[in-house]
């Protein structure tokens, strides 16, 4: 059996909004609202869901980069939810993480070669020459040629600075690395490098990554696992294929349906959901999806669906399978 | 396949660090250039033109006051014979000094109390800007020439003075850039590494604010030279017998009937020097950002 490397128990975010004279707090973003999942060793875990259902939130929570509101982050065996900034700072080295905008996510006054080396200056790995040659063995790594290590960022691409965010993040061997939308903003052309890049170090460097995403295809191809998110919640986690062939929550469906299949003679049936994804300050009672699931019964008003298990690792959050 | 699928020819030549990139840069702002030549001309004159000229700044002619130019003075002489040439040239380094340190220490300080308080916010933040504020209202030329007469008059005071009033726009306006540079991923990226704060405040976020602090900085050069003028004009500056431009000035403003060029020299050099300051700082601005073509 797979180690566990991670596991995530309840986990809780929520954004307080301040108001009024005394700048007490009047309300919450429950951007991530007790989700609980785990990845083992060498797996890829993905967290799919639209945009505002707190996939990201949950990854940077997951790594601390925001503090969580409760709940409990549990990295090999130890709780790190409660870990102070300064105790987070020799574990970062273990959880790296990579970014979506490749504009935003490198800094414009630094040259690349000092991006992908400051890891190694942090933490205080090799010396000055060992660290260098690091760095010119990283940018081949990742398809970059050497030689443009003075050079700034705004003179690469933004597949090729996708690259240099990949070769921030594996250079001081990361066991785990939160992969947040890396190609949502790249060309179609480039994502397929960019994945196959991102494939071809996890085999190389037995890593772990939990991938956040909305495109289903790159999904289906990367992971072993999927977590589907709504408003802050998981409500369905199966294996890949498992997800995709037996869909099961009202949610899943309807986003699986929303897939193109690239045959126009296949008829498919289309779930489109009605309404707006509801505010996350205020969400629905019970069940989060209920204003827009077509299965809504009074129960779900009423009732928080628990997790249960319908098939081995494969578990749903939904009324439909109390009531069968 | 090659490794380097992706690859596309980058622009421009090999390598270089960011000191010769700016200065390459820099050197295709005409107007900067003329600047910095004006600059270095002026520094020239006032620190070492006069290793090599004949007069004290205390030489006095008094068979030649107010006297025209001549070949043996070539600005001519003021009211009490002294050579306007010589003193222009040695009132230069004391103004340009004033200027200098007048402009320095206020901007170590307001990027300090602006980097802290826009990087962590809250409560600190709330703090440091309220003793801004509280600077900020106090009117400054009275307090000036408050302090200036307690203190007394000299060039180290008048430095200090500039730097206690002036540091608050430039915490302003670094607490400001920081506000908004802390929300670029890249901060965050740094702190995904495990980058310490001190050094995501000094080492990524401070180069992304540099372009609008440099020219402050200029600003700040010109701003202080001028007001070390006016406080000398007003005989609370540097004591009247040393000649800086401001106490030139206020020398020649009985006399500005009789001899008009005693009030014109000075004023000329104040001039050219400010403006060229902030020709320079707007060249110096674009030539730091990487990210501009030039």
């Amino acid at each position: 059996m797979a180690t566990r490397l991670v596991e995530v128990q309840k986990l809780k975010k929520w954004f307080p909004i301040k108001g009024g004279v005394f700048s007490t707090t009047v309300a919450s973003v429950r951007a991530v609202d007790e989700v609980s999942f785990f990845i083992d060793q060498g797996e890829t875990l993905s967290l799919v869901g639209e945009s505002g259902s707190g996939k990201t939130t949950t990854g940077r929570t997951m790594l601390k980069l925001l503090q969580p509101t409760s709940g409990k982050i549990i990295y090999k065996g130890k709780d790190i939810s409660k870990l102070t900034p300064n105790q987070m700072r020799p574990l970062r080295r273990n959880m790296q993480i990579m970014f979506q905008d490749p504009y935003g996510s490198l800094n414009p006054r630094m040259p690349v070669g000092d991006i992908i080396r400051e890891p190694l200056d942090v933490h205080s790995i090799g010396t000055r020459k060992e660290r260098q040659q690091a760095v010119a063995t990283m940018m081949e790594t990742v398809g970059l040629r050497p030689e443009y290590e003075r050079r700034y960022p705004h003179e690469f691409s933004g597949g090729q600075r996708q690259r240099i965010g990949v070769a921030r993040a594996i250079i001081i061997n990361p066991e785990l690395l939160v992969l947040d939308e890396p190609i949502s903003a790249l060309d179609v052309s480039i994502q397929s490098q960019i994945i196959n890049l991102l494939q071809e170090l996890q085999q190389r460097l037995n890593l772990t990554y939990l991938f956040i995403a909305h495109d289903l295809a790159v999904v289906r191809h990367m992971s072993d696992r999927v977590a589907v998110m709504y408003l802050g919640k998981i409500v369905e986690t199966a294996d890949n294929d498992e997800l995709f062939d037996h869909p099961f929550h009202p949610y899943t469906q309807a986003l699986l349906s929303a897939v193109p299949v690239p045959d126009p003679d296949v008829k498919r049936e289309r779930i489109i959901l009605q309404g707006d994804v509801p505010s996350p300050i205020n969400p629905p009672s019970g069940c989060h999806f209920r204003t827009r699931c077509p299965y809504a019964m009074p129960i779900c008003k009423e009732q928080e669906p628990a997790m249960i298990e319908v098939a081995p690792g494969h578990t749903v959050a939904c009324h439909l399978l109390t009531r069968k | 396949m090659s490794p380097f699928e992706t690859e596309v020819q980058l622009a421009g030549s090999g390598p270089e660090s960011y000191f010769s990139m700016v200065i390459r840069r820099l050197l295709k702002h005409k107007l900067a250039v003329i600047s910095l030549g004006i600059l270095i001309s002026i520094l020239i004159f006032c620190f070492v033109v006069p290793l090599f000229f004949k007069y004290e700044p205390t030489y006095s002619d008094f068979s030649y006051l107010y006297g025209s130019p001549n070949s043996r003075y070539l600005f001519g002489t003021d009211n009490l014979g002294h050579d306007t040439f010589t003193r222009l040239m040695y009132g230069g380094r004391i103004s340009l000094i004033v200027g200098f340190s007048a402009a320095i220490l206020p901007i170590i300080f307001g990027i300090i109390v602006g980097a802290f308080a826009g990087y962590y916010g809250g409560v600190l933040d709330n703090i440091l800007m309220r003793i801004t504020d509280a600077f900020l209202s106090v009117p400054s030329f009275p307090i000036y020439m408050a302090l200036a007469k307690v203190m007394g008059q000299g060039v180290i005071n008048i430095i200090l003075v500039f730097s206690f009033l002036g540091w608050m726009v430039d915490a302003r306006l670094v607490r400001g850039m920081f506000l908004s540079l802390k929300e670029n991923e890249y901060a965050e990226a740094a702190k995904a590494i495990g980058v310490s704060n001190l050094r995501i405040m000094f080492r990524h976020l401070l180069p992304n604010a540099m372009a609008p602090i440099l020219v402050s900085v200029t600003l700040t050069v010109g701003g202080a030279i001028l007001s070390e003028a006016g406080l000398s004009f007003l005989g609370l500056g540097v004591p009247s017998s040393t000649p800086t431009w401001g106490n030139m000035l206020t020398n020649a403003q009985q006399d500005i009937f009789i001899a008009p060029r005693l009030v014109i020299w000075p004023g000329i050099m104040i001039f050219i020097t400010v403006l060229s300051f902030n020709f320079l700082g707007d060249g110096l601005r674009d030539a730091m950002d990487p990210r501009l073509k030039l």
